[in-house]
Formats: C-alpha cells, structure tokens, sequence
C-alpha cells in the first residue's frame, strides 16, 4: 500500500496533489484539472443554441463521464481504443519470428466515424500509453472526425512522472475537477516534449497548454 | 478482454439482478433457485432461454424475458422487460422496455424506459433510452443518446384535455398514453441503483 501511495505522490505531488491518500483500484482521488475546465467552457460556447452535442469519450467506459455528459444534454461516444489496441488478434506473427501490430485492422476495426461528427473529444492520456505505431494515425482519425471549431482535450506526462506511471482511469466529478482512478496495468509508452505536442497536432488551428506540478500537462486542442 | 467470466458463471440470479430486485426465479435446471409460487421473488412470467440454446432469427414476445444463450438476429420485446445474463451472446439489435445486460452485446440496443449495464457486460453498439444504468468495469463501445421523456407532453396534454372536459369541452382521444412507462414508473426487475443518473 505504501508503494502505492508513494506512487501517487510522485504522479501527482505539488499544488494538484490529490486530497485523499490511499490508492486502490475502487477507490478515487479527485484532482482539478484547468484543461477540462477550459474544455467544458468551450464547448458551452461553441453550443449557443443549446443543442445536443456529440462528444467522444476515448478512456474506459465511465459511469460518471456518460452521466455528466448526458446530464448536460450530449449524445456520448464511448471508444476504449487502449484496450482494443490490446487485442491479440492484431498482433502478426511474420516469418522471422517477430510480430508486428496489424494497424490497418485496426484502423478498419477501431474510431470508424463519418467526417466532422463530433463537437469534443475526450483523449485524456491515451497518446502516452498507446503503441508508437498507433499514435499519428489516431490523431489523423480523430481530426478527420472533429467539427471545425471543434475541441480536444488531452493529457500528456511530462519526463518526471518515470517510465512506471500508473495508468489511471478519469472520471469527471465535475466541470472542473476529476476523479482518478486506478485502472489496468499499460505501461508509459514514451514522454512527448511540447514540440513533439505540437507536431502532433499541427493539422489543428490551435493548442493551449496548461501546466502542472502533478508531471502532466493538459492540452487544449482545436480542430 | 480483460474480463474473465467464470466466476460470473455460478452465480446465482439474485446476485445478478441486485439483492434487492424481485427476480425471475422461477427458472428450471438451474440450482440454487426458488420454484415455490409462495416466495415473493417467484415470477412465473418470466421466460426463460438457457445458456445451451441457440437461436437465429427475430425474437419476439409480449412478456419478459430472461436470455442466458446465444441469440443471431433481432430481438423485440416492446413493452417489457429484456435480462440477458452472464452466459448471453447476443448478436442482434435490441427494443425492449426495460434492458438489463450481463453478457455480451452486438448490436444496437432501445430500451423504452431503461437499459443497465452490469459490471460484467460487454455492449458493442449504440444505447438509445430514457435511462442508463452503467455500472464500473461495464465495458461500452458505442454511443448513448438519452431520449427526452416522451410521456411528459403527453402528461401534460391528457391533463389539459382532462381540464378542458372538466370545463365542459371536448375530449380528445388519448389513448395509448398509459402505455408509455415513464421515469416514475416501478420496474419490477431491477430497482434503481447508486448509479442511476436521475437520482444522483
């Protein structure tokens, strides 16, 4: 347990430090996160006539995510594409004895949505725990799905949060406050320095960065 | 992926519907469950389909339903309630009142009035429903459209309509309203939890 929450600590030390101790995987410590604030303000106003919005929800299936987000009136997409990069079944044996990740089955399995559906998306650290291959492609998916004008919220580790951090579930509790919960064990793929961020997205008309003392930086990004 | 079912598979019904949910135990070859009319729980109209039944084509029925097999096609059961249990796998898209699902799911599912989804159950599809019960470690790939409660209007134009007759006017034919199940209506198969969103 100790090590668990020594984890915690050096995950989210400093001003966004969680304000409960213990980590199990049913348990939660509630976070503030500028990034969701800013994200749920712009989608409030990028939605003036009040209608329902289409947001995409990328992390594990949350209860709270769906009751927030259909509680404000949005059609909610939920696509764990984490977990479906796990499948077996995409991993291909060849000759030499290395495998290789079959990424057209998967781009033809997996974030299949008609151009310009979704207001919002919700990447939340994905990038980071997904295999190299699979990054670019998703970002090129998600942008060919997004509306013009539409946003993208992302979380990206910065290079102290170590190689073994934890992969955490998010729950929104709140318009500007999260809940993190232990999730399945990925493992940190790689660290993207800002320039890497940017590259990243340089097919979207803006990105804002909001940084933290919890070694994660949220990214605002706009279609 | 993750999930492992098998200890999901021995279960017995209570647990599967919540402790507190009047049950369909009235469900034969199965151990553990009550087939004495006398019990509280006993609902002898509840059908049953075993996890060793196979079943391709539309399903249809005008009572509830408990699917614990595989079923390929289409399933219809307007009006009533719709459990899939742990051992179901389903293929086929889904209308009912009420969806209860702890197997797995492919295809779209409606639930006139609610649709939960247990701990254990794996949905591929779109949710269209007045109500959603998700629980955590549910696993969803998809998208949930909350529909508006279409017996409001109706409500309120019944009672407009009762007012006027009162008044002396003229009635309009309103028949069919009593049959749309809104939010307040009791579902006698699963109960309200934590984490229905209207009581939060």
């Amino acid at each position: 347990m100790g090590s668990v929450s020594n984890t915690f600590f050096r995950f989210f030390g400093g001003a966004s430090a969680p304000s409960e101790i213990s980590a199990s995987s049913s348990q939660r410590v509630s976070r503030r996160s500028s990034g969701l604030n800013e994200f749920t303000r712009a989608v409030c106003e990028s939605n003036n006539q009040d209608e329902s919005l289409c947001i995409l929800d990328l992390g594990p299936t949350s209860p709270a995510n769906i009751a927030h987000l259909t509680g404000l009136g949005h059609k909610v997409y939920n696509e764990d594409v984490l977990q479906a990069s796990t499948d077996p079944a995409l991993s291909v044996n060849m000759e030499d004895g290395t495998s290789v990740f079959d990424l057209k089955r998967f781009a033809a399995e997996n974030l299949v949505y008609e151009a310009a559906l979704f207001d919002a998306v919700l990447c939340w650290d994905v990038p980071d725990y997904l295999p190299e291959t699979l990054v670019k492609p998703l970002v090129e998916r998600i942008h060919r799905a997004l509306k013009p004008g539409g946003v993208l919220l992302a979380f990206f580790h910065t290079r102290d949060a170590g190689p073994d951090a934890a992969y955490y579930r998010y729950h929104i509790a709140s318009k500007d406050t999260l809940e993190l919960q232990r999730g399945p064990q990925f493992r940190l793929q790689r660290v993207f320095q800002n320039r890497h961020i940017e590259n990243l997205f340089r097919d979207y008309s803006s990105i804002k960065f909001f940084l933290s003392r919890d070694h994660i930086r949220e990214v605002l990004v706009v279609r | 992926m993750w999930k492992t079912r098998k200890e999901e598979e021995d279960q017995p019904l209570n647990a599967l519907l919540g402790q507190q949910s009047p049950l369909p135990t009235a469900i034969p070859g199965r151990e553990g469950r009550s087939m004495d009319p006398k019990n509280e729980n006993f609902r002898a109209d509840v059908a049953h389909i075993g996890k060793s039944v196979v079943f391709k084509g539309e399903l249809s029925g005008s009572e509830d339903l408990y699917l614990d097999g595989e079923v390929e096609g289409g399933i219809e059961l307007r009006g009533h309630s719709l459990i899939i249990g742990p051992n179901g796998r389903i293929r086929a898209n889904v209308h009912a009142r009420d969806v209860v699902i702890h197997g797995k799911v492919e295809g779209n599912v409606r639930g006139a009035d609610r649709v939960e989804l247990k701990k254990s159950s794996i949905l591929t599809g779109d949710i269209s429903t007045q109500r959603i019960v998700i629980e955590d470690g549910a696993f969803f790939k998809g998208a949930i459209d909350i529909q508006k409660d279409a017996a409001k209007p109706e409500a309120k134009r019944e009672a407009a309509a009762a007012a006027a007759a009162s008044a002396g006017g003229f009635t309009p034919h309103t028949s069919g309203v009593s049959r749309i199940s809104g939010p307040s209506a009791s579902t006698p198969l699963s109960p309200p939890t934590p984490h229905d969103h209207n009581k939060k």
